[in-house]
């Protein structure tokens, strides 16, 4: 399947018996193996386990004042800036699918019209950095209520129009700040951040966060992610 | 040959250093910190805290190539798989050694009392390279040097708990000054572990002896 490469001779002396040429015998070598992988990744499926145990759905993320928001807001994704997905609000249709009742999608006017409600919290990224930011927008929930969701299924799964996509689960689709994103400081969300919407999930890692989102599904059948089924941490609470 | 049978008694040929809790919790807690101070540089290296990176060689987390391959990116993936496996080692081990530290008494034995002045004297000892070094006896600076790392240990476990939920467990993490601070008590935990290890290998080197009782529990009776 894939070519397994051993570290050569060279750097192996070069590195001497240190903790460094310790961590790369068990590490490079060891890493790059099927079985070890596969290991890996049930530890990982492992800790999705404990973490949904962990969480408790009625916490709340910490929430800070105005002044403590970050001014320049750090851009993300598997491609530039430039790249991102333009979607006009004349053609944007969010579309559903699933367990839900009233599969008519939505428009951006419609999307609007929604209950909203604006959150300062702390976006904190896999890689280790974090930004605090205002997000503006419906609470998930009442969205999910309002298409008569089967709130008692296992995942709400999302598509995004730049082929990204990711899942959570029900209890974080609930939570009371998992919220449909239109605003960003206070301004429509911009074209980087994922016009028109976005899933911002405060309790989660921000690759949980999907932008430009355009089809959502709520169903029994893990719907894995983009970044997931390469073998980032599913759960991936905060 | 009875008075062989009584010698024996009297002055055994080996005597018992390390119980097999401690023999054992010793190296697995040992694996675990090693993988996870290797993975925990390839994470850093994703978002340096300073103006450095640790060489990809020495990081654990597969070669960026191969890695390409399973996660499509260089290896961040294969690092906090490897992170967050090793913790639940490290989480049993530990809890292990520690309880069984207090119930057993070893830590009241072995690492107590440690008096400053005791300290001082046997670091000034070493220092001139008289410091005797018996096996099976800690003199003070060994009992600070060990009572040092596990309490450092636990910080780098509180404050890496405090940053892989600092929603869940967010008093936690306002404990250490939050998100961003707990980051760099995360570093500097890990570096001091680091430090710990690159002394206590050195001396293991500088005294062989050691070793062989933290595998087999026993050392030879020299009396």
């Amino acid at each position: 399947m894939s070519t397994i490469r051993k570290p050569d001779r060279r750097t192996l002396l070069k590195g001497g018996f240190s903790l460094g040429a310790l961590a790369m015998l068990t590490g490079c070598d060891v890493t790059d193996n099927e079985p070890v992988q596969r290991v890996l990744w049930n530890m990982s499926w492992w800790n999705d386990r404990v973490q949904g145990w962990l969480s408790n759905p009625s916490r709340l993320a910490p929430t800070y004042s105005e002044s403590a928001v970050d001014r320049v807001f750090r851009y993300n994704a598997f491609y530039p800036e430039d790249q991102a997905p333009q979607l006009d609000a004349a053609s944007y249709k969010l579309e559903l699918s699933g367990a839900i009742r009233d599969k008519r999608p939505w428009r951006v006017d419609q999307l609007y019209q929604l209950p909203q409600s604006s959150q300062i919290t702390r976006h904190v990224c896999v890689e280790g950095w974090s930004r605090i930011g205002k997000w503006g927008g419906c609470p998930l929930r009442i969205f999910l209520e309002r298409i008569e969701a089967d709130l008692t299924a296992k995942y709400v799964g999302f598509i995004c129009a730049d082929g990204y996509y990711t899942s959570i689960e029900m209890p974080t689709a609930l939570h009371p700040q998992t919220i449909m994103a239109f605003t960003f400081a206070d301004q429509v969300l911009p074209r980087k951040f994922g016009y028109p919407m976005k899933i911002r999930i405060p309790t989660k890692l921000g690759f949980k966060n999907p932008k430009f989102v355009v089809a959502l599904s709520v169903t029994n059948n893990y719907p894995g992610g983009f970044w997931e089924d390469y073998g980032y941490n599913w759960f991936s609470g905060s | 040959m009875a008075e062989g049978v009584e010698k024996r008694r009297l002055y055994p040929r080996y005597v018992v250093l390390h119980s097999p809790v401690v023999r054992i919790t010793h190296w697995l807690n040992a694996l675990a910190i090693i993988v996870m101070i290797g993975s925990g540089w390839r994470i850093y290296d994703q978002e340096p805290l300073f103006g450095f990176t640790f060489p990809k060689w020495m990081t654990l987390g597969g070669q960026p190539e191969i890695s390409q391959h399973w996660h499509n990116e260089e290896g961040l993936a294969g690092a906090l798989q490897w992170h967050f496996a090793a913790m639940w080692l490290l989480f049993a081990s530990l809890t292990v050694y520690l309880v069984y530290g207090l119930v057993s008494g070893h830590f009241r034995r072995s690492l107590l009392p440690v008096r400053p002045r005791a300290v001082v004297r046997n670091l000034l000892a070493a220092l001139h390279g008289r410091l005797a070094h018996n096996v099976g006896e800690r003199n003070a600076v060994q009992k600070g040097m060990y009572i040092g790392v596990i309490s450092v240990i636990l910080l780098t476990v509180l404050s890496g708990l405090s940053i892989w939920k600092p929603v869940q467990f967010q008093e936690l993490t306002s404990l250490f000054g939050g998100y961003d601070v707990a980051r760099y008590v995360h570093f500097f935990g890990m570096a001091a572990i680091v430090l710990f290890l690159a002394v206590h290998l050195l001396l293991t080197l500088l005294v062989p002896k050691v070793l062989p009782p933290m595998i087999t529990g026993r050392a030879r009776n020299w009396r």
